[in-house]
């Protein structure tokens, strides 16, 4: 990995700090489910192109968060602002996130009755109306970008974690979508294909994605984050630049939770 | 290393393909493996064997090898047996052909009856077989298929008008069942989703409604619409027999398929809402493409066996005094020329039946076959 690039394209994407490059921006946001109190006070502005690692314990509400941000989850106060757009009750808002921002899911959520192709071409056609043709071309591409083309005509249930997970990444780049969202991408899925799908991540990486990554791959986050933050009991305990983050961590949870990731 | 018991003489990875023992394919290993593997099984292959054996071939001679197919009457056709009485006078049921099949549907205007046959079966096509050559088009003749005939059957619009009380037979059974099964497909989906929406109010009313007619017997159903149903209407306005039976049979089982959707919408993983929801897909375009295909598909033997019950349950009927195949037959049994003949009628209706209750269930099967996609 061309390491200097990276951290040159770090630096100006940090310099770049003007409000109007937020794409996503919350404010003071909390969330309950039902009486329990998920989400405390969370505040996190990602600039455009900027990269996000999250990681914590287990239920400590990585998931929740990203969740909210295409109202997968809905918040009960502060504010979530996604390019430009609050997210309120209004349905129109939602789907208009939701269009632009992609969602890898720990499962894939792949549509188990259509095949590659079709999972990829779907909302492209449904909800932005491209002619088939061309959605389908489109798709192709994609699917040659994540490097399983001669896979397009298989059904999900034909292909393995690591290929099935590329599929739903390909599905997610067809919106073009200015954001990404990414819930434990690799978690579910066999050693030696994680490799494969972490390859794909960082070639998006590479080509400028605003991304959010939950995950507990470590090489990752140092390879291509520009910010890791650490989750503990729904609240955001501690972020910093990568190497920083493993080298010095602050906050006793920090340490014991990176003390317990590495030493599995 | 492991050290294998006899020698291995060739290069590991290149052993070559051998023939399957001896005996475990072809006819004769079907059947060792199928029929007499166990000593269990070959009492059971060989009592199976005798009770076929006992059955079929008087079967056979009574209702085909010593029938009669051409006779006056009842006397004239045992007249024609080695034995009176000792086989089947299929002649009854030939010259009450036409009232099994039209009814009382008058004689003039029976084309109608063929005509609207022949459309069904165009509107079934599309249906059976997706491979069909411009398959979208035909979509809007199905869903104008069930008007196109009613207006066939009933006239008026330039037709004669046919009065519905002169339905009968194959064809009353073909319209309520039909009419049933096309309707109640999506009033019970659209009730399947009502009862999982996020509306307290319409989730309330959809559990009201399909508890309620869970809950009450199809007879009674068809005894308030020959009687009650009328009091609900505007006075003034009279409405056919046939259709508040139309109207109950397909509530009735509406109500059923709803139940066997939902079961099938709880087959669907959260995760495919979620990954259709995150793609910006709207709640309809959502279910359409991506929930209900799936949710149907888990939902295609409970479906289908709603449709075979309500099928059957047509002859329900002969109770308000509608002449469904059942009711033709029992009123022709009552003809002095012919009676005593109940054997030849009820096998007659059992027959029909079950080749259009058989072909569901096959087509059932056929249809989760191709539906089958690896997971
Ligand atoms: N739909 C829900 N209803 C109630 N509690 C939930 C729900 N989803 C998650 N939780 C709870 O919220 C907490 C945070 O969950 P989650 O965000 O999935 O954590 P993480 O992804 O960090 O493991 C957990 O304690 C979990 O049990
Ligand atoms: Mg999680």
């Amino acid at each position: 990995m061309a390491t200097e690039n990276q951290t040159d394209s770090r630096r100006k994407v940090a310099s770049a700090m003007d409000s109007s490059e937020m794409a996503i921006s919350i404010t003071d946001m909390h969330k309950w489910f039902g009486e329990f109190h998920v989400l405390k006070n969370i505040n996190l502005k990602v600039r455009r192109g900027e990269r996000i690692v999250i990681c914590g314990p287990s239920g400590s509400g990585k998931s929740t968060l990203i969740r909210c941000i295409n109202r997968l989850e809905e918040h009960q106060q502060g504010s979530i602002v996604v390019d430009g757009t609050e997210l309120t009750h209004d349905l129109k808002n939602i789907e208009k996130i939701r269009s632009e921002v992609g969602m890898v899911f720990q499962h894939f959520n792949l549509f188990p009755h259509l095949t590659a192709l079709e999972n990829c071409a779907l909302a492209p056609i449904w909800v932005r109306r491209t002619p088939k043709a061309k959605a389908d071309e489109a798709a192709m591409k994609y699917l040659e970008r994540v490097r399983i083309p001669e896979q397009a005509n298989k059904y999900p249930g034909q292909l393995s974690g690591g290929q099935q997970q590329r599929v739903a990444i390909a599905r997610s780049l067809c919106m073009n979508p200015r954001i990404m969202l990414f819930d434990e991408p690799t978690s579910a899925l066999d050693p030696e294909m994680i490799k494969e799908v972490l390859e794909v991540m960082v070639e998006l990486a590479e080509s400028g994605m605003t991304m959010l990554v939950v995950t507990h791959e470590m090489g990752f986050a140092t390879a291509v984050a520009h910010r890791v933050i650490f989750m503990d009991f729904g609240e955001i305990i501690e972020q910093n630049e990568p190497h920083e983050f493993f080298k010095n961590p602050q906050h006793d949870r920090t340490k014991l939770f990176l003390s317990q990731i590495l030493h599995h | 290393m492991t050290e294998s018991s006899t020698p291995q003489d060739y290069v590991p990875g290149t052993h070559p393909d051998l023939p399957p023992p001896v005996r475990t394919t072809g006819p004769i290993g079907w059947a060792r493996i199928n029929l007499f593997s166990s000593p269990f099984n070959i009492v059971l292959t060989l009592v199976a064997v005798y009770v076929l054996m006992s059955i079929i071939p008087p079967v056979v001679e009574w209702a085909l090898v010593k029938s009669v197919w051409t006779a006056e009457n009842r006397v004239d056709c045992w007249a024609q047996m080695e034995v009176p009485e000792g086989a089947a006078c299929w002649a009854f049921v030939k010259s009450r052909l036409q009232l099994f099949i039209y009814g009382f549907y008058p004689q003039a205007e029976r084309w109608r009856v063929q005509l609207s046959f022949v459309l069904l079966i165009f509107a079934i096509l599309p249906v059976l077989y997706d491979k069909l050559p411009g398959r979208r088009h035909w979509f809007w003749y199905v869903v104008a298929f069930p008007f196109i005939a009613g207006w066939l059957l009933v006239g008026g619009f330039g037709l004669t008008p046919v009065d519905t009380d002169q339905f009968g037979g194959i064809m009353l059974a073909v319209v309520i069942g039909v009419t049933g099964i096309s309707f109640s497909l999506p009033i019970g989906i659209l009730l399947a989703l009502g009862r999982q929406s996020d509306m307290p109010v319409l989730r309330l009313l959809c559990v009201l409604f399909i508890e309620f007619i869970r809950g009450v017997p199809l007879i009674v159903l068809l005894f308030v619409a020959s009687t009650m149903l009328n009091y609900f209407l505007p006075p003034g306005t009279s409405f056919a027999l046939l259709m508040r039976v139309l109207i109950m049979v397909t509530i009735f089982s509406a109500a059923y398929i709803a139940e066997v959707v939902r079961g099938g919408l709880q087959g669907i993983p959260i995760g495919q809402h979620e990954a259709a929801d995150a793609l910006g897909l709207t709640y309809w375009k959502a279910h359409r493409l991506i929930i209900l295909p799936q949710a149907l598909k888990i939902s295609i033997p409970g479906i289908v066996n709603t449709f075979i019950g309500l099928f059957k349950d047509t002859t329900l009927v002969l109770i308000i005094g509608m002449l469904d195949p059942l009711g033709i037959g029992r009123a022709a049994l009552a003809d002095a020329e012919w009676a005593g003949l109940a054997r030849e009628v009820y096998l007659f209706v059992a027959i029909f039946f079950f080749i259009c209750c058989f072909s569901m269930s096959r087509y059932s099967l056929y249809l989760e076959r191709k539906l089958h996609t690896g997971h």
